[in-house]
């Protein structure tokens, strides 16, 4: 009896399992189906399918893109003392580790911090510009829950909307935007003078559609007000949650948008970087989890007029949910979305 | 993670020309193959040698792009840090918001409000 070799392969989580090349193909099917039944986009194609399987299947150790069809690397969170001051570590990843763009940011990252400690920021991100060539942004995430009780000002949606108050929750979010709106349109303001390439903002949407239209909103403004300051906007998720529910954008309601809607929004407010976010399932194998990352991506590559750099870190884009990453993991998802979707960074 | 994303798949940043293009994605919002192209036609080579070390180090240096400080090629008279930004800004022909604003604080009165 023939029987087919079983391959070295790893799970959302990180560990190894061993698969063989018809286990791995059916699960490449199966993640593209996912994400077809959820977000109604188009199956991968029977090439696309091989292609990754290729890629998948394979037994070496690392595997990277063709010669000459290297990417941008947008590397957030480079500067925010992980070794040593956040100036060093910024001159470490352009240094030593050839970081495409850096970036400034501080270790909770929650914009509702930041705020406090503008000027502390942005003299900080003055002597970096100093001392660094690479673009260097500054970079923040909304997390608009910090602006609810008890962290915050406002009354806590999380708590009215289990009690059925739905339009006190409402009125709760619709406070925390503008105020959020301000805080990202003051810490922009403080990073333009202090010389900053861009502002970041990461894992927008994570409290929801308040958070997306925060995040749309200040970047309209920013840009208006400062043509040549860059702003990218990243997800934190593939589906924007319905927190409230009604805000909506140009007349789009922004509860429900998977990455194409999102990036169409994104770039409409003007933004200069889009990150659409595909979240793992630790319970599927990376095969599964990267044929469905490519399937909810791929609709946004025809229609981007700015660059495309999907989340490929710890838990997203096909990359395991582990501190510590295997390279082996991280080198297949950064093949598969630039030979596959032909991204213009990660 | 960050090494192993650099070896299968970027440009390389300054040890090539992955600041240049990433520069013109950031601030400017052009896609890769027309960030690619714009920096290649500036720079007088294809997009090909963007992400060729070899090729890159010298054309940085012409330049004065600033490059990976090494004992075995830097020198003092080279270009670096903020000195390098003026240069991309020149030959990219694009603002760099640092450079701006070093400038505006170095002319007299410019600095002390």
């Amino acid at each position: 009896m023939n029987e087919e070799t079983r391959l070295p392969t790893r799970m959302g989580d990180g560990t190894f399992v061993c698969l063989t090349r018809s286990e791995i193909r059916a699960d490449l099917v199966a993640g593209s189906e996912a994400a077809t039944k959820r977000a109604k986009v188009p199956l991968l194609g029977d090439d696309e399918i091989d292609h990754l399987l290729e890629i998948y299947a394979s037994p070496v150790r690392f595997i990277g893109v063709d010669v000459g069809e290297e990417i941008v690397l947008s590397c957030d969170g480079t500067g925010m003392k992980t070794h040593a001051t956040r100036i060093q570590d910024l001159q470490s990843y352009e240094q030593w580790m050839g970081a495409d763009l850096l970036e400034l940011c501080v270790g909770d990252y929650s914009l509702k911090v930041v705020r406090t400690i503008l000027a502390y920021e942005a003299q900080y991100m003055h002597d970096a510009q100093l001392c660094t060539i690479a673009p260097l942004q500054y970079g923040v995430m909304p997390n608009l829950g910090l602006y609810s009780k008890p962290d915050g000002p406002c009354d806590n949606w999380n708590e009215l909307l289990p009690l059925g108050k739905i339009a006190e929750a409402r009125a709760a979010e619709e406070e925390a935007v503008e105020m959020a709106v301000a805080d990202m349109v003051k810490l922009a303001d403080s990073q333009r003078e202090a010389g900053a390439d861009a502002i970041d903002w990461d894992t927008t949407g994570a409290s929801g559609d308040p958070e997306f239209l925060a995040a749309l909103r200040a970047t309209k403004i920013i840009r208006e007000k400062y043509p040549d300051m860059g702003v990218e906007l990243g997800m934190a998720g593939e589906f924007v949650l319905g927190m409230h529910g009604e805000l909506e954008w140009g007349g789009k309601r922004l509860a429900g948008l998977w990455p194409k809607d999102q990036l169409l929004l994104a770039q409409e407010a003007g933004a200069t970087m889009f990150g659409p976010v595909v979240n793992v399932n630790t319970g599927k194998s990376l095969a599964w989890n990267m044929a469905r990352a490519i399937a909810l991506i791929k609709p946004c590559m025809d229609v981007a007029t700015i660059p495309v750099h999907p989340n490929a870190g710890m838990g997203v884009g096909g990359v395991p949910m582990f501190v510590h990453l295997p390279s082996d993991a991280v080198c297949r998802a950064a093949k598969s979305f630039v030979e596959l979707l032909h991204v213009d960074g990660l | 993670m960050h090494n192993a994303h650099a070896q299968a798949a970027s440009i390389g940043g300054i040890r090539a020309a992955g600041d240049l293009v990433a520069r013109m994605q950031m601030t400017r919002g052009m896609r890769l193959t027309e960030a690619k192209q714009y920096v290649a036609d500036k720079l007088g080579v294809t997009p090909f040698d963007l992400s060729d070390p070899v090729a890159m180090t010298e054309v940085r240096n012409e330049h004065g792009f600033g490059r990976v400080h090494s004992y075995a090629i830097s020198q003092p008279w080279q270009a670096n840090q903020i000195e390098a930004k003026f240069n991309i800004a020149r030959v990219l022909d694009v603002p760099i918001n640092s450079v701006e604003r070093f400038k505006e604080r170095t002319t007299p009165g410019g600095g002390g409000r």
